[in-house]
């Protein structure tokens, strides 16, 4: 895996709009987004109401995602180009979640929707029609997925990358700054973790950094490239952003998001909690 | 411009502004409101905080520990930021002009 397999630029983007086998897809935090204006041609997927099982905290299952697909007339051999708002966290998460089921040719569009929109490029609120399709998903690829007890193992022998914001991985606050801080478990990280913001990964405009930029960011920050990693954050969408640059853009072998993440391991009873910077 | 806190602010409910601080306001270009500006919240050292799309009247929000921070919004007509530093709880009012 390398970035020309995993990324598209905006350009490229725009450039094959219509072109036959290409399904761009669009997944929001902001689920109305997509309403008000999209990339034309775009289908819209929702990250709660259509990835997540209604009842049970986990994804939906292999026949839930081909019966979801085969509604969004995508088919096995299609490019599905997925982009989103929020610097792409939800269109990574969903990369990682196609991923999961076997999908092989799927890639993110370099800087989401926040690039697009920043460039002027054109926006169209019309819903394409496609013909329902005969989807076929694989058994999940348990190779990119982190469980929790995995993650307790993981302690002192994998790299743990906390991806959320320093005032998160010390406890300071429980969600990022813009939502409500409304959750009740504790606050802190899994010990020994190192604290890589997402963001850190990311230009201003919502594009990655370069392979070299990002590999002078995560050896400096203490990241063994030896050794299995797994990345995490509150919910499992900002991880993925960061499973994304390792795995998919920098080739790291063995890397799984944990999508249990904070609110999972931070409601565990008895396993263990760091607070503070975890630089002292 | 800053500290006091505003009654009439529209914030979630749940949202005690004896306990968390909250800082809000508008995007602008020569004093009109700018929808649609990516607004980023940035620690003292200039790390990425948090990011949201401002509303159509150019409004963001987010919620902070005390600490500096800055404000900066990315929008077609040009980028700007504004530095806002919050004391403790309450509502924090700052303007960030763009162009």
């Amino acid at each position: 895996m390398s970035r020309q397999d995993a990324l598209v630029t905006a350009d490229w983007a725009e450039e094959n709009l219509d072109a036959p086998g290409v399904v761009f897809v669009e997944v929001d935090e902001d689920t109305t987004a997509y309403d008000g204006g999209h990339i034309p041609g775009a289908v819209k997927l929702d990250w709660k109401t259509e990835l997540q099982d209604p009842v049970r905290r986990d994804f939906v299952d292999k026949a839930g995602f081909e019966e979801l697909l085969s509604s969004k007339g995508i088919s096995n051999d299609d490019t599905v180009v997925l982009y989103g708002g929020n610097n792409n966290w939800f269109a990574a998460y969903a990369y990682w979640y196609f991923k999961l089921y076997g999908h092989s040719d799927v890639k993110l569009l370099d800087g989401g929707r926040k690039k697009w929109e920043l460039d002027g490029r054109k926006l169209d609120a019309a819903v394409p029609e496609r013909k329902n399709t005969d989807y076929k998903a694989q058994e999940q690829d348990l190779s990119i997925r982190a469980f929790r007890d995995e993650v307790v193992n993981a302690i002192g022998s994998k790299n743990l990358v906390d991806v959320r914001s320093p005032d998160e991985f010390s406890g300071k606050l429980l969600a990022p700054a813009h939502l409500p801080q409304e959750q009740a478990q504790r606050g802190g990280h899994i010990p020994g973790a190192l604290n890589v913001p997402w963001s850190k990964a990311a230009n201003e405009d919502g594009t990655f950094k370069s392979d070299e930029e990002l590999r002078e960011l995560y050896g400096t920050e203490g990241l063994d490239s030896s050794r299995s990693t797994i990345a995490y954050c509150r919910i499992g969408e900002r991880s993925s952003h960061t499973w994304f640059a390792l795995h998919e853009l920098l080739g790291e072998s063995d890397v799984k998001n944990y999508d249990g993440s904070w609110t999972e391991y931070g409601s565990l009873v008895g396993v263990p909690v760091e607070t503070g910077d975890g630089k002292s | 411009m800053c500290g006091s806190p505003d009654q009439n602010a529209d914030l979630p409910a749940g949202t005690d502004l004896s306990k968390e601080s909250v800082l809000v306001g508008k995007v602008t270009n020569s004093g009109s409101p700018v929808g649609g500006a990516f607004v980023r919240l940035l620690d003292s050292t200039g790390e990425f905080t948090a990011e949201v799309v401002s509303s159509a009247t150019g409004d963001y929000r987010f919620f902070a520990a005390p600490g500096s921070w800055t404000v900066r919004a990315l929008s077609r007509s040009g980028n700007g930021q504004t530095d806002v530093s919050v004391g403790g709880p309450g509502l924090y009012t700052t303007e960030v002009p763009v162009g």
